[in-house]
């Protein structure tokens, strides 16, 4: 089975999202939209499902401010209690206020670090990584969207033409 | 254009009147003499008599095991006794004061606050809020009422009607006087009543000037063919912020710090700041909340909502940073002049002090974080709720530890002040609301504002 798709290529994002909501009423499956730079509105016109990355973020902190804490409670109240400049080291809350800088910084440090590396992971990125750009033009002025074709690639490319593309492109993928 | 409900003026005049019934209760039920404060100081201790004179018993005691007992050190134990009493008087004489204090700079500053947010978004050319410019213009149109009371209730502690202020008091400054104290006297070039005064009516007078001018300029705005009184409000918004800042920073030392005049704290002016003006954003939020529910504000969405639960989030997390500060750098060097401040607090006020970090941090952090309850209006009137109470209590520990100490209690003195203070505002702010068309016509941000989407 050929497995062949359409390159339809904008060169205006406004152009572009007219061409999303048109496909989308057309009922084509968008396989992938490739734009140099982030065009608002366009994960809402494609109808992709919400981001959780700040959920992850947020369960991150969480971790991060109980590292804190835990480290702090052993070394300074657990391990070795000592008398430092008459800092009350008895219980942990008597001397939280010492801690607090920490454990905000850890907060900070999990959320933030694990996120980023979420963010990598789900997109797939590292160095060394073979780029995936169908079109180098991409990354600079064009737009580039990806629809499959189910054995109707002649009213395909006649679709896209006329929804404004500047190029529309028949490629066989492997 | 909004029309006052008959329903929320009986509302806001019933508050008004059980306030003032019972404020009157509160002066009434204060002890006279030290007589009366012997007796509920008894009545306090419940059927044990000897609990309230132990302090004096056990002085007592103490200087019978080291010195044989003379008529001479009878009597300086009753003058002790009698001293104690008399600080207990006083406490409990300053308590409907103190109440009514709190309550009166509590509302007044949180018209000021919002006239600062106000004033901030015209300076910052602001897109999304000149929708909500006739909504801020309402609440600060208390600002006015709220100076007149509060200026007369700071004449009144001048003219000693109370003890709110220790550095007022007679003979504080007077050497050889027993009230003297060589501290305060130290301070008096800066804390002596002529001088507060005249800064306390500069203040007031600049702040009320300028909220006067920026809303007629911009009623003044609607009818224009130019953009010139938009201008002017730029301007004069601009010169406000500086003025503001310099008399937010003494206003806090004059009215709030001096309560305590044997301490002072560097970031005190910020930490005010930031509690009045998370509490002035909290209550735009609410009133225009109220306002959308009554359909009145058609061009506001859940944007603007959105966007003002942003600055509650942000600003009670920014309050905070201030609170812990100042907290965390005194107890940590633990110098004593210093640290009596918390020591009392903790002591003495140990709820009410971290209740307000509960109730301003960590309920609004945990609340607030998500994007979807920012634009539901039931979590943001519950979250408000919890905000304004909480920066209530938080000036409640600023000022009530220096003038009652450890008798207070949030009883019918403190609830009734409160209450006569929102009826007011209430009756105030949205009288005002319902003078001026609740849309700015000729804002040159106005259209963008419409359309604001997040």
């Amino acid at each position: 089975m050929s497995n062949k798709v359409i390159y339809a290529i904008y060169n205006d994002d406004d152009i572009l999202m007219d061409a999303v909501k048109k496909t989308r009423a057309a009922h084509h499956h968008i396989e992938e939209v490739f734009t140099p730079f982030p065009v608002h509105g366009l994960d809402k016109a494609m109808g992709l499902a919400p981001t959780r990355l700040a959920i992850c973020s947020f369960i991150y902190g969480l971790c991060g401010l109980s590292f804190g804490t835990w480290m702090m409670n052993y070394i300074m109240i657990q391990d070795w209690p000592q008398d430092i400049g008459g800092k009350p080291s008895f219980s942990y809350i008597e001397n939280m206020p010492a801690f607090v800088p920490i454990m905000f910084e850890e907060t900070v440090f999990f959320a933030a670090h694990l996120m980023v590396i979420t963010f990598y992971m789900r997109s797939r990125l590292w160095p060394f990584k073979e780029a995936e750009n169908p079109d180098v033009r991409t990354t600079d002025d064009h737009f580039l969207m990806e629809v499959a074709v189910n054995n109707n690639e002649k009213e395909l490319v006649s679709f896209f033409e006329s929804t404004g593309a500047v190029e529309v492109k028949v490629i066989e993928k492997h | 254009m909004y029309t006052f409900s008959s329903k929320l003026k009986t509302f806001s005049l019933i508050l008004m009147a059980l306030g003032i019934l019972g404020i009157g209760y509160g002066f009434i039920s204060a002890p006279k003499n030290i007589q009366e404060v012997e007796a509920i100081l008894a009545s306090d201790s419940h059927n044990n008599h000897n609990e309230a004179t132990v302090p004096a018993e056990e002085h007592h005691a103490v200087s019978e095991t080291s010195h044989a007992e003379t008529g001479e050190h009878k009597a300086e134990v009753n003058s002790e006794h009698e001293e104690h009493l008399n600080h207990v008087l006083h406490q409990l004489q300053n308590k409907p004061w103190s109440a009514l204090y709190v309550a009166c700079i509590f509302f007044m500053l949180i018209s000021l606050g919002v006239l600062a947010f106000y004033a901030i978004q015209q300076v910052a050319l602001a897109g999304w809020s000149p929708v909500l410019f006739r909504v801020m213009q309402g609440i600060t149109a208390y600002l006015p009422v709220g100076s007149v009371i509060f200026f007369i209730v700071l004449i009144l502690c001048g003219l000693h009607f109370n003890h709110i202020f220790v550095w007022l008091g007679e003979g504080v400054t007077k050497v050889g006087d027993p009230n003297y104290d060589a501290i305060i006297a130290n301070k008096s070039g800066y804390l002596n009543f002529p001088f507060w005064i005249l800064r306390a009516a500069i203040f007031l007078g600049g702040w009320n000037l300028y909220r006067y001018y920026s809303r007629k300029n911009c009623l003044a705005q609607d009818e224009s063919i130019d953009d010139s009184f938009y201008k002017k409000n730029f301007n004069i918004s601009a010169g406000f912020l500086v003025f503001f800042i310099v008399t937010e920073s003494i206003m806090s030392w004059d009215w709030i710090m001096s309560i305590d005049p044997h301490w002072f704290s560097t970031l005190f002016g910020w930490y005010v700041f930031a509690s009045f003006l998370v509490s002035g954003i909290t209550t735009i939020c609410l009133v225009t909340l109220y306002l959308k529910s009554k359909g009145v504000l058609e061009h506001v969405n859940t944007s603007h909502i959105h966007d003002l639960a942003k600055f509650m989030f942000g600003f009670s997390v920014f309050w905070t940073y201030l609170w812990f500060s100042q907290f965390m750098l005194i107890w940590y060097a633990d110098i004593p002049e210093e640290v009596t401040y918390f020591v009392t607090r903790i002591q003495v006020y140990n709820l009410p002090f971290f209740g307000a970090v509960v109730m301003n941090f960590v309920f609004p952090i945990l609340i607030l974080v998500n994007t979807d309850f920012k634009r539901i209006s039931w979590i943001l009137v519950m979250a408000g709720t919890v905000i304004l109470l909480g920066h209530y209590i938080d000036f409640f520990n600023m000022i009530m530890p220096g003038t009652v100490g450890d008798q207070w209690f949030i009883g019918v003195s403190e609830i009734a002040s409160i209450l006569f203070f929102l009826g007011l505002f209430i009756y105030v702010v949205f009288t005002a609301l319902s003078k001026a068309p609740l849309l700015p016509k000729r804002n040159p941000y106005i259209e963008e504002s419409k359309h604001f989407q997040y």
